[in-house]
């Protein structure tokens, strides 16, 4: 009995030494998220290492807690005690709080296919980028008519290729993600005129206005405003050209009044209608 | 003698500077057609107007204001800002009491001379010859409204706080549509089209390098101002390049250079071109005449025209240019005229005229 007691005791000193012992050891946490708070345990001062940022604490009661809006980096940190004790850990990203968003291009013709790219980059509240699958919305609309699709990010990056709309109007490219939501513009602009024609639509004494109808691209989407418009007048004086702009879908132009004048009109590649006009 | 030195080079000094602040005015009757002209025109110069007013015939009906007005230009045109250089004549017709008399007038301006030429008639009166002057008939556009419907294009470029991911609006897709080289008077020209294919404006730079047989290059070149700088979408403009003194035989290759950039612009005025003819000018000049008319309700201060002829397979060949001395006023033809080759005008098949134009008081 007295040596069970006896082999007890030992035991329990053996286990207070040991308690004692680690006491003094540092320990970090295994799972540390950034921008979440950490408590660390040691003897001494401790110093944290992580990328772009350095800590340093005097352990109190044997323990240190470094708040969420100190820990901000998320990667590999050290955590040492300035003696040989020094330890390894990591710390993730927060949730996803922030999103880049690249879309291309700024301008882009109606209805071609796969035209228009997003790419987005998921980021925490402190910017570290979120490696985890994260799903991330990207919605496509002109006019409140586009269409929408989920992407899950994967290493941080989400991508996805889209159509211009055959309507043409500045469209909103929305990527989205928890409650951060990034907005660009992508005009999407009407192609060639189709169809191009032109009427008198007032005569002076010297002058003849000629105007065009509205002028649209072949899916019926105006073309953009500024586009030049060329009226060439042909007579015996010789010819007449005015480049008009486009204005509110039509382009308007003065001729000098004629007896015997040929007008033809055309925007870029594309030729409209010819008047005659005068003559018997 | 150190004193009398003394009184010399004072007296010396006082005799230049009054000599010096005499300005060369003289109106002293003419005794033949050329020197009312030439001394006409030498008061004109020196800004003595009165002196060059004394030259001009009564019977011209142009007041001193008027004709200080022919000369020195109106409504900030290009005239204003220039300063008459130097004046050549040339008797083409004399009889006793008449004369015509060729003047060609340079003008030294920001942008190089520029050269006018005119017949003036001469005609002796109580023994002197005078100045027929031809008055510029002022013109003046009635009070009126003209409505504008006004197009610009603004650009929200990205800002300082905005995230990396944030791109600028791209710069516009411009093409250069054709190029050819030619060589002409011992210079190596190059010259063609641009195109701005996109649906905002640009404002471009052409350029070219040149290499020579070892591939090293010899000389580099931009189109200053034979280039139309600002494109709305779907505009087509001209460039020519110079190389002065470059043979053609000595260049190996040509390497194209430009810059599309997108930049805030109106699209007003519009500038129409009418009755556009090749024709000869009165020195016997092959040129391209018309008249240039702003269909907007603003003053056009300084029209710059480019002219681009072809050949009949739709091939530029010339590019010419040619600045208006006079401002376009709203509503109202103004004559303009830009040279052509002689040796090219039988190869000229067809010919484009476009306008640029420099406005003060215009903010773009």
């Amino acid at each position: 009995m007295r040596r069970v007691i006896y082999i007890a005791l030992v035991v329990a000193l053996c286990w207070f030494a040991a308690d004692c012992a680690h006491a003094d050891e540092l320990r970090v946490p295994q799972n540390a998220v950034a921008g979440q708070p950490i408590t660390i345990n040691g003897s001494g001062t401790l110093y944290l290492i992580g990328p772009g940022q350095v800590i340093k604490r005097d352990f109190k009661s044997g323990s240190v807690e470094i708040k969420g809006e100190e820990l901000r980096s998320a990667g590999r940190w050290i955590a040492s005690t300035g003696s040989s004790q020094s330890q390894v850990f990591w710390v993730k990203p927060g949730k996803p709080e922030n999103l880049n968003f690249l879309a291309r291009p700024s301008r882009v013709p109606v209805a071609r296919p796969n035209v228009i790219s997003g790419v987005t980059f998921v980021f925490d509240k402190y910017q570290n980028m979120v490696i985890d699958p994260t799903p991330v919305n990207f919605n496509l609309s002109v006019g409140g008519v586009g269409s929408s699709k989920t992407v899950t990010s994967k290493d941080g990056v989400a991508w996805t290729n889209s159509s211009s709309a055959s309507k043409a109007g500045a469209a909103q490219f929305v990527a989205s993600t928890g409650d951060s939501t990034v907005r660009r513009v992508v005009q999407q602009v009407a192609a060639d005129p189709c169809n191009l024609r032109m009427h008198v639509a007032g005569k002076s004494k010297n002058m003849v206005i000629l105007e065009t109808d509205p002028i649209r691209d072949c899916s019926g989407n105006p073309v953009p405003d500024g586009t030049i418009v060329t009226f060439i007048q042909n007579d015996q004086n010789g010819k007449s050209t005015v480049d008009a702009r486009i204005k509110k879908d039509i382009a308007r132009a003065e001729l000098p009044a004629s007896n015997n004048a040929t007008i033809t009109v055309a925007a870029g590649v594309v030729l409209g209608n010819e008047l005659h006009i005068g003559g018997k | 003698m150190g004193r009398i030195l003394t009184i010399i080079f004072a007296v010396l000094t006082v005799g230049l500077i009054a000599v010096g602040s005499i300005h060369g005015s003289s109106t002293a009757p003419a005794s033949t057609p050329e020197g009312a002209v030439q001394s006409m025109f030498a008061n004109a110069k020196s800004h003595d107007w009165n002196g060059a007013y004394s030259y001009v015939d009564p019977s011209s009906n142009v007041s001193e204001d008027g004709f200080i007005r022919d000369l020195t230009g109106r409504n900030g045109s290009l005239r204003t800002y220039s300063q008459l250089d130097s004046v050549n004549t040339r008797v083409l017709h004399e009889s006793d009491n008449e004369a015509t008399v060729r003047t060609e007038l340079k003008y030294a301006t920001a942008i190089g001379a520029s050269y006018d030429t005119r017949d003036l008639k001469v005609i002796k009166d109580e023994g002197n010859w005078k100045v027929q002057w031809p008055a510029e008939k002022e013109i003046n556009v009635p009070p009126q409204v003209i409505p504008v419907n006004y197009l610009r294009w603004d650009i929200v470029w990205r800002g300082a706080g905005d995230d990396w991911g944030a791109q600028n609006v791209e710069n516009p897709n411009c093409r250069i549509l054709s190029m050819n080289a030619v060589e002409r008077d011992g210079n190596l020209i190059i010259m063609g089209e641009v195109e701005n294919e996109d649906t905002v404006p640009a404002f471009i730079t052409v350029g070219a390098v040149l290499s020579d047989n070892t591939g090293k290059d010899i000389a580099e070149e931009s189109s200053f101002d034979k280039v139309s700088h600002v494109l709305l979408p779907k505009e087509i403009s001209p460039y020519r390049i110079d190389f002065p003194g470059i043979k053609k035989e000595n260049v190996k290759s040509v390497r194209m250079t430009h810059n599309w950039m997108l930049v805030p612009a109106t699209a007003d005025p519009v500038i129409g071109v009418l009755n556009q003819k090749i024709d000869k000018d009165n020195t016997g000049r092959t040129v391209l005449t018309g008249q240039l008319i702003n269909e907007s309700g603003q003053i056009v201060n300084i029209p710059h025209v480019l002219a681009t002829f072809y050949d009949n397979s739709g091939k530029v060949i010339w590019v010419s240019d040619a600045y208006s001395d006079h401002a376009l006023l709203p509503q109202t033809p103004q004559p303009f005229s830009v040279s052509l080759r002689d040796d090219l005008a039988a190869n000229v098949h067809s010919y484009r005229v476009t306008v640029n134009h420099y406005s003060l008081n215009r903010q773009e």
